[in-house]
């Protein structure tokens, strides 16, 4: 039987009462020894015999495309085919599409498009070949300047935010800029696809299996059932796996072909060019402000870009519309659509990049003001969700800002600028709110109990989060077991479709899946105990009801039990608002003759409901924060001004934050219990960490050097511009 | 890649002599040409591995010590002797790559790596450098890592190491031995060629040429500073490096070598900045000046414009550290 529960109301909580203590420890990763010995096999690492490798071939232009020597190619030792099909596809499927991206190769509709793949015996000829190629595309490149076109959409208004502006006693109007980002994660985009007869397998790098079978299948003209996925481990993904990739797609076309497995690996270079791209924004916004520090007017109006045919729109404002109160607001997007690579969901969409310009407003309004950016913020939580009326499921930013605080020693900070030095480093604090709205997505997940223990099964991913670990504690925690007798399974589309990794909500949607399948599972046990499941105590293997208690392999014998359990937002997620909350502080140094910026500390204070595993939410936080610095002062993805084409297409002229940009970062959490996240009542932390972290140190470098910067990556040359002007 | 044959020369003599070949390229660290083959920028059709050479030490030698072509630059970098006289190659050498990429990096490899212009890596864009004659796509395109001294129309683009940029303040030299067996030695001032209309010309190596050490004069000043500008703290190129070599006697500079990296396609030395600065009383006057001097014919391409300024900045404080 199945427990399935659609989030309408509030959840009880049970996990507190349970008995076996293992839940929110920070348990190691079972597969972290695989992991860390190079034994787990990522999607490349399993090469099946008689296997043919595929390389991808870029668009070296746009418009209408032609191979003038495909001839020769295929003549060449070793090549088996150069595949020019018109299921391939133009670029990544959006995150949860369910169908198929934009196919076709006889077009390039950006520079740097995969259009053909080159398959050979080997990996070394198949490259060798692919470079030998010759595409030429007839077409001037399309539109690429974000600011040269006219853009789709028009943001949302409440109130009269020209008049609030006019009459606000403090005003600020400001436009922020950040540049595009590459998720670039460790592990590039690869594929191995085998058919059986009318049956493909292919074994790939992917953050949502459910939804990626069926685009495949879609890519292909097949009926889903016939496709499997296999996605044990992911090495990392960050929005660039949601959606079914051109390599996956080849691959499993020239595996057809050629009837015999085919490997596609994407070069580093290709990887920035054929996932989606955070889109660069330009924000504009707008914060009127009574004397007394409340807000009267809030405008944020961002330009993005994206191709002219994807549905995708870089959400910039997306907590802003419930960040802070104030009557008078404009909000919302409008998209430049252009003909560079295609955008989509890179960590934190929206967030990311809209709640760190707009933390850097709100600390120029605090300037302006003479009030503590902290007071600032306490002044204008809004008691209900400013737009829709209505109530949050809970509202933690008060808490984290002043437990940050604390932490980080804020009290007694001297506000003026300019006023410690170190050597030729000038020093400075900042901080910033964090916002992440929270979402629950359908997951199912499968328990089986044995005498032995228990076997979780769903498709979700693991991509380097932790899900191993959380859902190994939440089947612990549930059934009474240590979590050496729980195994957990995970993406195989042959397992109950989980909700996948993505939007900050794996850990909650099949984490409460997890524990309604063992809810299932106590309701079992608790009839062959013959007690009601809530009198019924799991812990260390044995069963307790009353003065009875048995071992479980005892009460099982040779029977094996399954749970299923099924969760699905409802109401819950529409009557009330549910986010995250947090709080950002940062110390950096700025050095006057050069302009580079070292941050000497950070700390992050975040809650987020049940924190589910504290080693793992830590790491999350972790990376986030990392983000955040390679947001204010390192990345950016640089695009020809020409045809678009991303120039800085590797891992060293795109500059990700290195170690020895990174400081000692310090996690705390705010523990709560939000009800109305669901029965585990733990909410999406994953992209919390990086929502306004940059922000802590943009604001910390203005308070440093009394520069204030506007544009992202706030690198070195930039920097020293605003020195030059002081 | 490209096919290609490999030997792993048992000796200098036969490395030259297979080196001179149509399409041989030698290998020691392979990290800058590994990158180039896979992408064929650069396709050679036989490799000649020059890691068995003996070529791996570092040697004191009357006047100076002579550093093998092969000695990795994380072995350079730790030296003792290196980091007591020749503190500036040691801090340049730290302040490159990454320590994997130091681990394996030579000396001779170093000094030979390649522009990171994008559009060299880029076979889809024109590039003089790569492909003689067929324009520059870093002209127009995204210049902020280009070089703004010693350019030409046909190639803006900028030579990346740190540790050239030392040794061409140390008055270093670079040895070589061509195929016939001949030695011969070049001061770093003559070792490089600007690029006119041969930007694929970078040094004055002929085929089979093999550089087989550096020497390093006894350091002709005991203040050596090497400071460089990158967008993050690691694994960066140098927006601009300075190392400074200077001697003081009296409150005067009585010998002054300025090196600079990230303005140039080649480690930059101006006879003029030095000239200006050698016999004189440091201040702050006087590194305005030279700032002038070093940057009197310099080109910008809009993204680099910022190096003027900051080149402007720096400078007085490099030297400021070093006469202080």
């Amino acid at each position: 039987m199945t427990i399935r529960i659609k989030l309408d109301d509030k959840s009880e909580d049970r996990a507190d009462s349970l008995a076996q203590g293992l839940l929110g420890t920070p348990a190691d990763r079972p597969e972290g020894h695989l992991k860390v010995t190079g034994a787990a096999t990522y999607a490349a690492d399993d090469i099946p015999g008689g296997c043919a490798f595929g390389v991808l071939v870029r668009a070296p232009g746009q418009g209408a495309l032609t191979a003038t020597n495909a001839d020769d190619i295929r003549a060449m030792q070793g090549v088996l085919a150069v595949i020019r099909d018109p299921r391939m596809v133009r670029n990544s499927a959006q995150g949860t599409a369910n169908e198929a991206p934009v196919q076709g190769v006889d077009s390039a509709a950006y520079t740097g498009q995969p259009i053909a793949l080159v398959v050979a015996e080997s990996f070394e000829q198949a490259r060798h070949a692919a470079n030998a190629l010759k595409i030429t595309a007839d077409g001037p490149p399309g539109p690429v300047d974000p600011q040269a076109v006219e853009p789709e959409g028009e943001p949302d208004g409440q109130g009269d935010l020209d008049a609030a502006m006019a009459d606000a006693p403090h005003s600020i109007d400001a436009e922020y800029t950040t540049a595009g980002h590459s998720s670039a994660p460790m592990e590039p985009h690869a594929a191995v696809a085998a058919w059986d007869g009318e049956n493909l397998t292919v074994r790939a790098s992917l953050q949502m299996l459910k939804y990626n079978r069926n685009e495949l299948a879609d890519c292909l003209g097949i009926d889903p059932a016939r496709v499997r996925l296999l996605s044990p481990y992911v090495g990392g993904g960050f929005g660039s796996k949601l959606g079914i990739s051109a390599e996956t797609v080849a691959a499993a076309i020239a595996a057809k072909e050629l009837d015999r497995p085919v490997r596609v690996v994407q070069h580093r270079r290709q990887v920035f060019e054929t996932i989606t791209r955070r889109s660069e924004t330009r924000q504009r916004i707008r914060l009127a402000a009574s004397s007394d520090g409340r807000l009267t007017g809030l405008g944020h109006e961002a330009l993005v870009s994206n191709l002219p045919d994807e549905s995708f729109a870089e959400p910039v404002t997306q907590a802003s519309a419930f960040a802070y109160a104030a009557a008078n607001r404009l909000i919302g997007e409008r998209v430049a659509r252009l003909h560079r690579p295609a955008a989509g969901s890179v960590r934190a969409p929206g967030e990311a990049v809209g709640v760190t310009a707009f933390e850097c407003a709100m600390d120029e309004l605090a300037v302006q003001l003479g009030l503590d950016p902290i007071e600032l913020r306490l002044r204008n939580i809004p008691e209900k969700d400013p737009q829709s009326g209505i109530p949050f499921s809970s509202h933690m930013l008060a808490e984290t800002l002043q437990d940050g605080a604390k932490c980080f020693g804020w009290q007694g900070r001297n506000p003026a600028p300019r006023q410690q030095r170190d050597g030729e480093w000038w020093i400075g604090t900042g901080m910033a709110a964090a916002f992440r709205v929270n979402i629950l997505s359908e997951a199912e997940a499968r328990i089986t109990l044995t005498a032995g223990g228990a076997l979780v099964e769903t498709d979700m991913t693991d991509i380097g989060t932790g899900t191993y670990a959380i859902l190994t504690q939440i089947a612990g925690e549930a059934l009474g077991l240590p979590a050496d007798r729980v195994t957990v399974k995970l993406g195989d589309t042959e397992y109950p479709p989980g909700s996948g990794s993505g939007g900050s909500w794996g850990a909650a949607s099949t984490g409460n899946a997890t524990w309604l399948a063992a809810l299932d599972l106590r309701q079992q046990l608790a009839s062959m105990m013959e007690c009601d499941e809530r009198d019924l105590t799991l812990k260390d293997g044995q069963a307790t009801c009353g003065n009875t208690t048995r071992a479980l392999s005892d009460l099982l014998g040779g029977d094996t039990l399954t749970g299923h359990g099924h969760i699905d937002a409802g109401k819950a997620f529409e009557d009330v608002r549910q986010s995250t909350f947090g709080a950002h502080f940062a110390e950096v140094a700025v050095n006057d003759i050069t302009g580079e910026i070292r941050v000497r500390r950070m700390l992050g204070s975040f809650a987020a409901g049940r924190i589910l595993n504290q080693k793992t939410a830590r790491s999350q936080c972790h990376g986030g924060m990392t983000w955040g610095i390679g947001m204010a002062l390192t990345e950016g993805l640089v695009h020809d001004r020409r045809d678009g084409h991303i120039v800085n297409r590797d891992l060293a002229e795109y500059h990700v934050a290195t170690n020895a940009d990174v400081p000692p970062l310090e996690v705390h959490f705010v523990e709560e219990r939000d009800p109305w996240a669901g029965p585990m009542q733990s909410k999406g932390l994953g992209e919390l960490g990086i929502c306004g972290a940059g922000a802590a140190i943009l604001n910390a470098l203005h308070h440093a050097c009394g520069v204030r910067l506007r544009d992202m990556p706030a690198t070195p040359d930039r920097v020293l511009g605003g020195l030059e002007r002081l | 890649m490209k096919p290609f044959d490999y030997l792993r020369a048992e000796n200098t003599a036969a490395a030259c002599h297979a080196g001179a070949g149509r399409g041989a390229a030698f290998i020691a660290g392979g990290t800058n040409l590994l990158d180039l083959m896979k992408l064929e920028v650069m396709a050679p059709g036989k490799l000649v591995d020059v890691t068995r050479l003996g070529l791996d030490r570092i040697e004191e030698e009357a006047g100076g010590l002579r550093i093998g072509a092969t000695v990795p630059n994380s072995d350079l970098a730790a030296d003792t002797r290196i980091r007591r006289d020749w503190p500036v190659l040691s801090r340049a050498l730290l302040a490159g790559a990454s320590g994997q990429l130091r681990n394996k990096a030579t000396t001779g490899g170093n000094l030979l790596q390649r522009t990171r212009c994008p559009y060299f890596y880029d076979t889809d864009t024109p590039c003089n450098k790569r492909t003689p004659g067929e324009g520059c796509a870093a002209l127009g395109g995204e210049t902020r890592n280009h070089a703004i001294l010693g350019t030409s129309e046909h190639c803006i683009a900028l030579h990346p190491s740190d540790m050239a940029v030392a040794l061409r303040a140390l008055d270093a030299q670079v040895e070589v031995q061509s195929p016939e067996g001949n030695r011969r030695a070049y001061d770093m001032d003559n070792f490089y060629c600007l690029p006119g209309d041969t930007p694929h010309i970078e040094t004055m190596l002929e085929p089979g040429d093999l550089v087989t050490s550096v020497f390093l004069p006894a350091p002709k000043g005991d203040r050596q500073v090497y400071r460089k500008v990158r967008d993050r703290a690691s694994y960066a190129f140098a927006l601009v490096s300075i190392a400074a070599v200077i001697r003081m006697e009296g409150g005067r500079i009585a010998h002054a070598a300025i090196g600079f990296g990230g303005l140039a396609p080649q480690p930059w030395r101006d006879i003029e900045v030095d000239a200006t600065l050698t016999g004189t009383t440091p201040s702050a006057a006087l590194f305005d000046k030279v700032a002038d001097i070093l940057l009197q014919g310099a080109e910008t391409h809009g993204g680099d414009d910022f190096k003027i300024p900051l080149v402007r900045r720096l400078l007085p404080a490099v030297l400021e550290e070093a006469t202080a």
